[in-house]
């Protein structure tokens, strides 16, 4: 890939990275959607880092200077979002959810990404009797219900429940197991598709080895969607540990706060009318999600010439619309 | 579905394979291709949960262990067979699947086939009652969004299908009953019918499991009326949450084919955009959806183990909740192999229905 730097000076590393070059790329409605994610996720992951700052009490604490917090107590000046049937402040466990939902994130993702790159290129480089078992092997476990899967994984690593990290790690490694296949398939089905490609064979015909083809040429090549791959994964990460922790497959209140666990037992209080202990760890997930799904969404559609919307010559599908002029050499790939 | 699936109309792009012979023999050597890719795909994950169950150690410890005395313990290891080698234990049960035993639960001491059979209908219930909710949601909104690419109603509802994505099942469910059963008051809060149903429906001869169709059957149209309404909130929440997926699906590819060649033949002949859309476009966008479709059945089930618990509908997931509890693997075990088998079929099906519309598909 040195051809285009010949033909065109390299833009500045800032410009280059994922979603700054998309934001460039992007335009109206897009360009809403795109930064609406990014200050979404920007306000999960800035949450995440200073929720010892943000959070007026523990995730885990009872009670404080003037005695037992009250338990089910509406939202009030002292606890702004009420307190949940167990006594723990809501804002404080909203808050520190976040920091077990980025850990969980950044484990799994980069456990998967690890496992799933290095399998798909092996396995779409070299092909043979191992490319066929993997295949076979991902796409059972592609197939089969993740959350299902998931909870299988942390009976086995964590019998159910545990302390912080080994809570991180059962879910992690459940939703690792999940999203290596992805990884794995897109990968492969890249390297399959570069290997015939004209600077992969010039590097074999140089004498290059296996190892520095796959790592440098093919490599750089087939990892090309993974900022993609990893926004939507995030957000299938924060689902699958927010449904085991729903189902009690997940970390002990005591040792981190999560937001599924807090659902699960927010359940219960909304027949009496109780509404706060779910509302609010619900909205903490439904945005995270939104954002990272918003960027990736962003990301997938700027990617993708037949979804993009045009900055200058804009196609447009009906004739009733007006402003954007319609410019014909512009209608559809070939 | 069938309705849906129709041929679609005379596209470009779908012409038969260059060997006419071969695209005549090429669907029933498919389908039974296809059909012999099931087994792997269910022995990989029948080996991979039997092995994986096992890590923990015996099925009996770990529901019954601390519970009764050690010697009494060890002797129902022994009954069981726990004690011999695992691979032993692995070949035994596989053997036993081939003749359909899944073993007996642990916990209550029924035959897992039979747990299966009980819950399972309530499971498929669900999942009916979503896909409809689903589909009924996903496709003219779909549609609108494709016809009006990049302006409002397009905006509007590609948020609201990435807001069905971003909300756990479980957190929807939680809404719903909140506004409709706590606050509105319309909807029951829980469960499948009310108690009074609940004995009607299991006192019925040869029931088939399903409420509405037992109900339908017997006539009961007091019970069809108590079951529809315990049966839409889960179904909206599971619904929507596929909804999402099923409105972005049909809004790209309309989106794609509204880019073609013999539509836009069609739009110089003067069709109306709108027949465009529902006529010209739609029907090769179809093709996607159905093959995604079974992709879907499997996170539906995922779903519907949240949605079960959330709303106290006595299916499978739910079941499985309460035998995860309970420490109990046997049955554990039984469920989740259960519902492998139900996504292999259910994916070779899709397969096949994909392969009758779209010759392409076939090998």
């Amino acid at each position: 890939m040195s051809t285009p730097q010949l033909t065109r000076p390299t833009q500045p590393l800032f410009s280059r990275l994922p979603v700054i070059s998309h934001l460039k790329k992007s335009v109206g409605l897009q360009r809403g959607m795109l930064i609406v994610g990014v200050v979404l996720s920007g306000l999960f992951i800035l949450t995440s880092i200073f929720a010892p700052l943000l959070a007026p009490y523990g995730y885990s604490q009872l009670s404080d200077a003037s005695g037992s917090f009250p338990t089910q107590e509406a939202p009030n000046s002292k606890h702004l979002l009420g307190t949940t049937v167990g006594g723990y402040d809501v804002l404080s466990r909203v808050i520190w959810g976040s920091q077990t939902a980025v850990t969980v994130i950044v484990v799994s993702v980069a456990m998967s990404l690890f496992l799933g790159v290095a399998l798909g290129l092996l396995s779409g480089y070299f092909g043979g009797w191992l490319d066929r078992i993997l295949v076979v092997v991902a796409d059972a476990i592609y197939a089969f219900p993740t959350l299902l899967l998931a909870i299988v994984i942390s009976i086995v690593i964590s019998r159910g429940q545990s302390s912080f990290w080994g809570g991180i790690f059962s879910c992690a490694f459940s939703i690792t197991v999940v999203f290596v296949p992805q990884y794995f398939r897109v990968i492969r089905a890249e390297t399959i598709r570069l290997k015939a490609e004209p600077f992969v064979e010039s590097a074999k015909v140089l004498g290059a080895s296996s190892v520095r083809i796959i790592g440098r040429h093919i490599f750089k090549n087939a990892t090309r969607t993974l900022p993609l791959m990893f926004t939507l994964n995030a957000s299938e990460a924060i689902l699958t540990l927010a449904g085991l922790g729903f189902l009690g497959f997940g970390i002990e209140p005591t040792s981190a706060a999560e937001w599924g666990f807090d659902l699960n037992k927010a359940l219960a209080d909304t027949s009496s009318g109780i509404w706060w202990t779910g509302v609010f760890p619900g909205i903490a997930i439904v945005l995270t999600v939104l954002g990272l799904t918003l960027v990736g969404e962003s990301i997938n559609d700027l990617n993708d010439p037949r979804i993009r919307g045009r900055k200058r010559a804009g196609r447009t599908p009906t004739p009733t619309t007006a402003g954007t002029p319609s410019n014909p050499s512009e209608a559809g790939k070939p | 579905m069938t309705t849906l699936i129709e041929v679609p109309e005379a596209e470009p792009g779908i012409v038969a394979p260059k060997s006419k012979s071969k695209a005549g023999g090429g669907l029933g050597r498919y389908i039974v291709v296809r059909f012999f890719l099931i087994i792997p795909t269910v022995f990989i994950l029948v080996t991979l949960v039997f092995f994986l169950m096992r890590v923990i150690g015996d099925p009996i410890t770990a529901s019954q262990g601390g519970r009764l005395p050690p010697d009494v313990l060890a002797q129902r290891i022994q009954e069981a067979g726990y004690d011999r080698p695992v691979l032993v234990q692995y070949f035994e049960y596989l053997g036993q699947l081939l003749t359909g035993n899944f073993g007996s639960t642990i916990t209550d001491r029924r035959p897992v086939v039979e747990v299966l059979t009980t819950f399972g209908a309530a499971t498929l219930e669900l999942t009916i009652n979503a896909l409809i909710v689903a589909l009924a949601v996903g496709i003219p909104f779909g549609l609108i969004a494709a016809q009006h690419r990049d302006k409002t109603p397009d905006a509007f509802l590609r948020f609201f299908a990435i807001l069905c994505y971003a909300t756990p099942v479980f957190f929807s469910g939680l809404l719903l009953k909140l506004t409709f059963s706590v606050w509105l008051g319309w909807f029951p809060v829980a469960g499948r019918a009310s108690t009074r149903t609940e004995l009607t429906m299991s006192g019925l001869a040869a029931p088939s499991g399903i409420y509405w169709l037992d109900a339908l059957r017997s006539g009961n149209f007091a019970a069809l009326g108590d079951i529809a309404a315990h049966a839409v909130l889960p179904a909206v929440a599971l619904g929507l949450l596929t909804a999402g997926v099923f409105l972005r699906l049909v809004r790209t590819n309309v989106i794609g084919t509204l880019g073609k060649d013999y539509v836009e033949a069609g739009r110089s002949r003067g069709v109306s955009e709108f027949r465009l859309v529902t006529k010209h476009a739609y029907k090769p966008a179809l093709i996607p959806i159905i093959t995604v479709m079974g992709l879907q059945i499997a996170l539906m089930l995922g779903g519907a183990i949240l949605t079960e618990t959330t709303f106290e509908w006595k299916g499978l997931g739910y079941q499985l909740v309460q035998y995860l509890n309970a420490r109990d693997f046997v049955a554990v075990q039984g469920i989740v192999v259960l519902l492998a088998i139900i996504v292999a079929v259910t994916n070779f099906v899709v397969d096949i229905i994909a392969a009758l519309i779209d010759p392409r598909v076939r090998y």
